[in-house]
């Protein structure tokens, strides 16, 4: 069979394809994975006692507006990083913008501490759990999102891989958050931060080797 | 420069809307220039850059939803056959040599026709029968889609999830057939 031939085939394959299709798939899977994301943590860490009043304070959707502003362009950069010849300069430029200003507020607070209050707020309770909870509650989103953009064409393996994992981990640490009772942004900006840092890290790696097509 | 783009979106766009003949002629065209593209990339045999045209005519064709209709199509085609470049010598273990190039290079190709001879019939033998059937009777026998379905006992909706499948495996087998 030669080239010709092989393009009467695809011809004869032509279906109407959709705006939306790749979005679409990516939605779904994002979809998927906050559920099993949501399922793990309540079924293995379980909910924070306080939480009723916990969503009453300011802090409780400080943490999850900068976890979540983190998985948002993530996902925005999967979905650009999908399609061949197009730059994800601008979800970059939106979670280098969300990191620095959440960083800039932690050492505000971190610098108006004594030294040893400092160091508490830095361990809270929960300082040695906190990065490995999020990076174990990333994994599953990670696997369906490398999987989907597997079906689409990133011509960035590593980069694409980095994007995923970075959604996932925002993902899962803004879950994380209905679990966790840390309450201090000094906290928040590293350990959190190390978690997601974490999975896009481990999305980076599986990325380059996965994605390819 | 801008007339290939003028020529190409249109048909991309028809195509993505369900027109088999714009669909076609797109690949045509579009085939004629990766072969310049790849020819003058690969000093190697002319099989390795007919089978790097054809594997870039299936990703085209199997992964159409990634493209941004927004987006100039000659840098989404460009893109594609950039990366299956890459990936190509990635898999030979060769190291680029030349430089890699802009869209406007890409442009630039002049349009190259297909060598006789080349085949694809060795990857096609590696096919499920009922899919290879399907295609033979599409591909030789000249059938339309429905006709060969019907031959091979499948409905229309059925022959065209068959067909989908087989360029799908046929795109995988491409890929790892140098090995």
């Amino acid at each position: 069979m030669q080239t010709d031939e092989l393009i009467d085939l695809m011809a004869a394959d032509t279906a109407p394809v959709s705006r939306f299709a790749a979005a679409r798939r990516l939605a779904l899977g994002a979809a998927a994975g906050a559920v099993v994301v949501m399922l793990l943590v309540l079924g293995w860490l379980g909910l924070r006692p306080d939480l009723t009043t916990a969503v009453a304070g300011a802090f409780f959707w400080i943490k999850a507006a900068y976890t979540g502003a983190l998985g948002a362009a993530g996902f925005w950069a999967v979905e650009r990083l999908g399609r061949p010849g197009v730059s994800a300069k601008r979800p970059a430029g939106l979670a280098a913008a969300v990191l620095l200003l959440f960083v800039l507020a932690a050492l505000a607070q971190g610098c108006r501490m004594s030294g040893p209050a400092r160091l508490i707020a830095l361990q809270g309770v929960s300082w040695t759990v906190c990065t490995l909870n999020i990076a174990i509650l990333a994994a599953p989103s990670l696997v369906i999102t490398l999987l989907i953009l597997r079906q689409l064409a990133p011509t960035r393996p590593t980069v694409a891989g980095f994007a995923a994992g970075a959604f996932s981990g925002g993902l899962a640490a803004t879950l994380y958050g209905l679990h966790c009772p840390e309450a201090t942004c000094v906290f928040v900006a590293l350990w959190y931060t190390l978690g997601v840092a974490v999975s896009a890290l481990v999305g980076a790696v599986f990325g380059r080797w996965i994605l390819r097509w | 420069m801008d007339e290939l783009e003028l020529t190409l979106k249109p048909l991309m766009l028809a195509g993505l809307n369900g027109d088999a003949q714009a669909h076609a002629r797109l690949l045509k065209l579009l085939s004629e220039r990766l072969r310049a593209y790849f020819g003058r990339r690969l000093s190697a045999s002319l099989d390795d850059v007919e089978d790097l045209v054809q594997e870039t005519l299936l990703a085209v064709h199997l992964r159409r939803a990634t493209y941004d209709r927004a987006q100039p199509f000659t840098a989404w085609a460009h893109a594609i056959a950039r990366y299956k470049l890459i990936d190509h010598w990635r898999r030979r273990k060769i190291r680029a040599t030349a430089p890699l190039d802009d869209v406007a290079d890409f442009l630039a190709s002049e349009p190259v026709d297909a060598d006789a001879g080349l085949d694809l019939t060795r990857v096609l033998s590696t096919l499920p029968p009922r899919q290879r059937t399907l295609v033979e009777d599409v591909k030789v026998h000249g059938l339309s889609l429905s006709e060969a379905g019907l031959r091979g006992g499948l409905s229309e909706g059925a022959a065209k999830v068959a067909l989908h499948r087989a360029l799908k495996l046929l795109a995988e087998r491409l890929r790892h057939a140098d090995r």
